[in-house]
């Protein structure tokens, strides 16, 4: 008779064939990637960026979308006609797919052409043509795939031709067709478009002749078709002609624009002046395709170095090297530093340099920095978290990398960013705002008291310079040293620029009639309110600072915390009164931090951006002459005397520019930092194989202290079960009595 | 039994109303429609125009429960509520406020996390009560004392430390799994390892914990007495006996989460970056996108629904004595 198996023994083989399992698995894992590394093992050595993405991109279509993270990819898919130079400093533009530099023409009233020097206020139109290089291709398509009779083969889908398609990769068949002028013309029409929500339309329509009325006319146009056609609509835009935009010629379009806008050609640097195809607009408005998240919102199609490939907002977006780039040479330059920190090392080789870019979905912080240092990201910020890990600040306030990553052969690029950070008075205010003496003495005052030196030291981990003026460095207009300062709040001493004492904050006030924080009118406290959206646990400490900042001149200082909504509100009604806000730039021109503060730009009298709501005679004349104006002397001139103004009538305490910082891998090449383009990918390049040394030598897995564990677990349990043995092998005894 | 399923079937209507209008009174007691339209549309150079366009394109320019300005049973229909609600109870869950389709969005992340959830699932169950059986095998001993010990202090710790102390540990140290990603498919394995692992191991304090209480009810009873004075091996007697009956509660226990397993965890799958619904619903939450957020706790209620129905059925499998009616 044979002995049934025991349970004990039963349970010792299912938990050996579970190890033996487990061994296979691990073993293959081990192909040649580590362990950990948490890409296919196909892609190892390849020419491939690794980047993230913290959440999905709104918008892909280039009527739509503003945002950094959306124009990370629309920037690298769309060519519009011109681009920012990738080294020249200070920024300049230079042509992508136009011909040269557009120079605009003038007209006036009666239509007569005007000498390029005429006055503006005689300038009625400015005209901008743009002639595009013949030549460029779109990048491969089913919009563009055509039968051989020539027919578009994907335009009148039925809902059973889209019974097997989920994505735009699942069309068979492709195509291309060149970049023609028309297609520049149709996305500014689509500008207008009542279905998009084009974020520059209400900027535009005052600039762009005829935008505004487009827009009326494609509404009727929708209502019209509406009945016809059923849900979506197409219109067909070139049946639609607006006053403002024409074609010249096959590669030649014009640009009507009122008055004279010398911005204007920033614009054109920008995805929402880039060409889309009529095809792909007619491609995508099919019934059955939104649905099914076939849209130009999520898969654009563009004549650039790259395109997307695959959009899975759920987990990876991948950007592919364009088949039909019309190509583009790395710039050559003759700066000095440039050429010491290797940026000028593939001058004139053709780009892009990076054949395939993933970016994965990462949610948190703490795992993208562990994989960054792991060298499975090729780049990073330093976040908060990570800061006192990545940098050291010494004694000096010179920053400097750990040893930990001098080590590992990581390198950092700092760039003050142009933007600025700023507490606004809302100069509508009885108290705090208005052109009084006393309150522009109580605005001065506070200028120095709050101390944004310190704030950038708490609170920002001493990534910023403090403002001096609405104007960040890299703008024109922006002066440095003592030529820079703002005298009203800052004294020069042979250490640079010091803040004034807050004795003569507290002089000011006593001139402006609050002495000791106390009106000497009524006799009561100065209260203060600052309104704010902040009002989680991680702001508490910011606004205890602000409080603290005025408290130094014993003013107190109410908060008012909102939602966005209500703050957004109090903003338009012109009933806050102390408000943190920030700008960020569109360009690099001072007209883009100035108008901030031009009387028409009034958020409550105009629902502009100047939301301090400050308003000064000079100021604005001086404004509507500098804008138009080239850089230069003369336009410099005008600028310092704005910003004396600004600084004596202190709209704002001007608080800080941020400063970015990057770390990136010794095998990431090229990394010079562009605050304008935004198309810098194809500069890029890496060195595959050294990232894949570096990634073996630093991911060897650590396998001992697993077996520890077992181990110690074994060692625990042995003398439970010996115990048992023993309990289970037992005589009972008798005892005879 | 028939009559029973029926009669739950229509008291679930009920709750999801009320799980409905909490979920809408919680999202717009936060968020406005305004608030909405700006984060979809972004910060800058938003026009109040283009904000009333946006609500109006997605019906969010209602009233938000009682339309005094329409007509009759128009007052009640003629309401954000109405409109965003209705369609939820055919399970039409439309497009979210970006203009995806959710259930599109659902049918493919619900593979990622029950890709994690599935195998957590089974393989805690399996660790839970073979560590409580353990403890219970040696009750009385250091063993048993140091366990609970553990449980207790395991119980302690929130779940967010396991997942940054296992990244740490296991990812970042001894190099033995990827900290953080995803791939579908069969791929998926070395991404799900380690959070499966860690899953398994937040839970051995209070499963592990329960089961022994469950085991040791179970020890105690006469009929295991009567065996072990029948000179039954103890070994025998806990995995014949002492187990089947304790699997009672533990099964129907067990039974009520199985269909939540499709809803994913929120924090695991943000920290592994694996593109499951819980992750879809902590994006929808943070993106102010109602329209998923609504369907998303529907659907959580159907399933948590479906499982106390399932637990009731299984009453039923294991102890024959009870009836449904």
């Amino acid at each position: 008779m044979h002995a049934r198996p025991s349970l004990l023994s039963q349970y010792r083989r299912s938990a050996g064939r579970l190890l033996a399992a487990w061994v296979v698995l691990m073993l293959g894992a081990c192909s040649d990637q580590p362990w950990n590394s948490p890409y296919p093992p196909d892609q190892a050595g390849q020419n491939i960026l690794y980047s993230s993405f913290e959440e999905r991109p709104n918008h892909l279509d280039p009527a739509q979308s503003y945002s950094a993270n959306e124009i990370v990819f629309t920037g690298q898919i769309y060519e519009p006609p011109l681009q920012y130079h990738f080294l020249r400093r200070p920024y300049a533009l230079e042509p992508l797919v136009a011909t040269g530099m557009p120079e605009p023409w003038y007209l006036d009233a009666g239509g007569r052409r005007l000498p390029d020097t005429a006055p503006e206020e005689g300038i009625a139109f400015s005209i901008y043509d743009i002639e595009i290089e013949p030549g460029i291709m779109y990048q491969p398509h089913p919009a563009f795939a055509r039968n051989t009779d020539g027919e578009l083969i994907y335009h009148s889908l039925q809902e059973t031709d889209l019974a097997d398609i989920s994505a735009l990769g699942d069309f068979a068949a492709t195509g291309s067709r060149e970049l023609v002028a028309e297609d520049f013309v149709y996305q500014i029409k689509r500008l207008a478009h009542p279905r998009l929500h084009s974020p520059i339309f209400g900027l535009m329509s005052e600039y762009i002749v005829g935008l505004a009325d487009y827009a009326d006319t494609l509404k009727q146009a929708l209502q019209d078709e509406l009945p016809r056609q059923g849900e979506p609509v197409y219109l067909n835009l070139h049946d639609y002609p607006m006053s403002g935009v024409e074609v010249v010629d096959r590669y030649h379009y014009r640009i009507r624009i009122r008055g004279k806008y010398m911005q204007f050609r920033y614009w054109l640097a920008m995805p929402f002046f880039a060409p889309v195809p009529w095809e792909a607009d007619r491609f995508y408005t099919q019934p059955g395709m939104k649905e099914r998240n076939i849209t130009l919102d999520w898969y654009p199609v563009g004549t650039g170095p790259y395109m997307l490939t695959v959009n899975n907002p759920n987990r990876q977006m991948v950007l592919e090297r364009n088949p039909n780039f019309h190509g583009e040479r790395y710039p050559a330059g003759d700066d000095a530093a440039d050429r010491e920190a290797g940026y000028l090392e593939d001058s004139g080789k053709p780009l892009p340099m990076i054949d395939k870019v993933i970016y994965s979905l990462e949610k948190e912080a703490i795992p993208y920095w562990n994989k960054f240092l792991q060298g499975y990201y090729d780049t990073s910020g330093v976040s908060s978290d990570s800061f006192d890990q990545a940098i050291q600040i010494g004694s000096g306030g010179d920053i400097s990398l750990t040893q930990e990553l001098i080590d590992k052969g990581i390198k950092l690029n700092t760039a003050v960013a142009t933007s600025i950070f700023y507490l606004g008075f809302n100069m509508l205010d009885p108290v705090i705002g208005g052109d009084s003496e006393r309150a522009r003495l109580l605005r001065q005052a506070i200028s120095i008291a709050m101390d944004y030196d310190e704030f950038i030291a708490i609170f920002a981990n001493g990534r910023g310079i403090t403002a001096q003026g609405p104007l960040p460095p890299g703008i024109f207009g922006y002066q440095e040293g003592e030529a820079g300062i703002n005298p009203y709040v800052y004294d020069w001493t042979p250490r640079g620029a010091e803040r004034k004492s807050i004795e003569q904050a507290r002089e000011l006030l006593v001139q402006a009639g609050y002495p000791n924080g106390r009106d000497v009118q009524t006799g009561k406290p100065l209260v203060l309110y600052f309104d704010t959206t902040a009002s989680g646990p991680d702001d508490s400490a910011r606004l205890n600072w602000m409080r603290k900042q005025l408290q130094k001149l014993d003013i107190q200082l109410q908060i008012r915390a909102t939602d966005y909504n209500r703050f957004q509100d109090k903003m338009r009604k012109g009933t806050a009164q102390l408000f943190q806000w920030g700008w960020n730039a569109d360009y690099p021109d001072p007209e883009n931090f100035l108008f901030l503060l031009y009387g028409r730009n009034g958020k409550v009298e105009h629902n502009g951006e100047n939301a301090a709501n400050y308003s000064n005679a000079e100021y604005d004349a001086l404004f509507e002459r500098m804008k138009n104006m080239p850089d230069g002397p003369a336009r410099q001139e005008v600028i310092d005397r704005m910003v004396e103004i600004l600084r004596f009538d202190a709209p704002w305490v001007f608080g800080f520019h941020p400063k970015q910082f990057v770390l990136y891998h010794d095998w990431y090449k090229n990394a010079k930092p562009n605050l304008m383009a935004n198309n810098t990918l194809k500069y890029r390049r890496i060195d595959p194989q050294l990232r894949e040394t570096k990634r073996h030598a630093w991911n060897q897995p650590v396998v001992w202290p697993l077996g520890l564990i077992a181990a110690l677990l074994v060692l625990a349990v042995i003398p439970a079960v010996v115990g048992y043995r023993r309990h289970e092998n037992r005589r009972v005894r008798t005892v005879e009595g | 039994m028939f009559a029973y399923l029926v009669r739950r079937v229509l008291y679930a209507i009920p709750i999801l109303i009320g799980v409905n209008l909490i979920t809408f009174f919680l999202f717009f007691v936060v968020n406005t429609p305004d608030d909405m339209a700006r984060m979809h549309l972004g910060m800058k150079r938003v026009t109040p125009e283009a904000i009333e366009k946006w609500k109006s394109e997605r019906g969010y320019d209602r009233p938000l429960l009682y339309n005094s300005a329409a007509q009759g049973g128009d007052k009640l229909v003629d309401t954000i509520f109405f409109e965003k609600s209705v369609r939820l109870f055919v399970f039409d869950f439309g497009s979210s406020d970006s203009g995806r389709d959710i259930s599109a969005d659902i049918g493919n992340r619900m593979w990622a996390s029950l890709a994690i959830a599935l195998p957590q699932f089974l393989i805690g169950l399996l660790v839970y009560v073979s560590f409580a059986m353990l403890l219970a095998f040696f009750r009385g001993s250091y063993l048993d004392v140091s366990g609970v010990v553990l449980c207790v202090i395991l119980m302690s710790i929130s779940g967010l430390f396991y997942i940054i102390a296992g990244q740490y540990v296991f990812s970042k140290l001894l190099h033995l799994f990827p900290i953080s990603g995803y791939e579908p498919g069969w791929l998926a394995w070395r991404f799900v390892m380690l959070p499966v692992v860690i899953g398994v191991f937040a839970g051995l304090g209070s499963s592990g914990r329960l089961y022994r209480t469950f085991f040791l009810e179970e020890i105690n009873r006469d009929y295991v007495r009567t065996a072990r004075a029948k000179g039954l091996p103890e070994l025998r007697l806990m995995f014949r006996h002492v187990l089947k009956n304790a699997m009672v509660p533990i099964l129907t226990g067990v039974v009520v989460v199985i269909p939540s397993l499709f809803m994913g965890s929120l924090i695991m799958e943000s920290f592994f970056g694996i593109p499951g619904l819980g992750s879809y619903t902590i994006e929808a939450i943070q993106n102010q996108d109602f329209a998923i957020v609504r369907a998303m706790v529907f659907l959580g209620s159907v399933l948590y629904i479906a499982g106390l129905l399932l637990t009731d059925l299984s009453y039923t499998l294991v102890d024959p004595r009870i009836r449904l009616s």
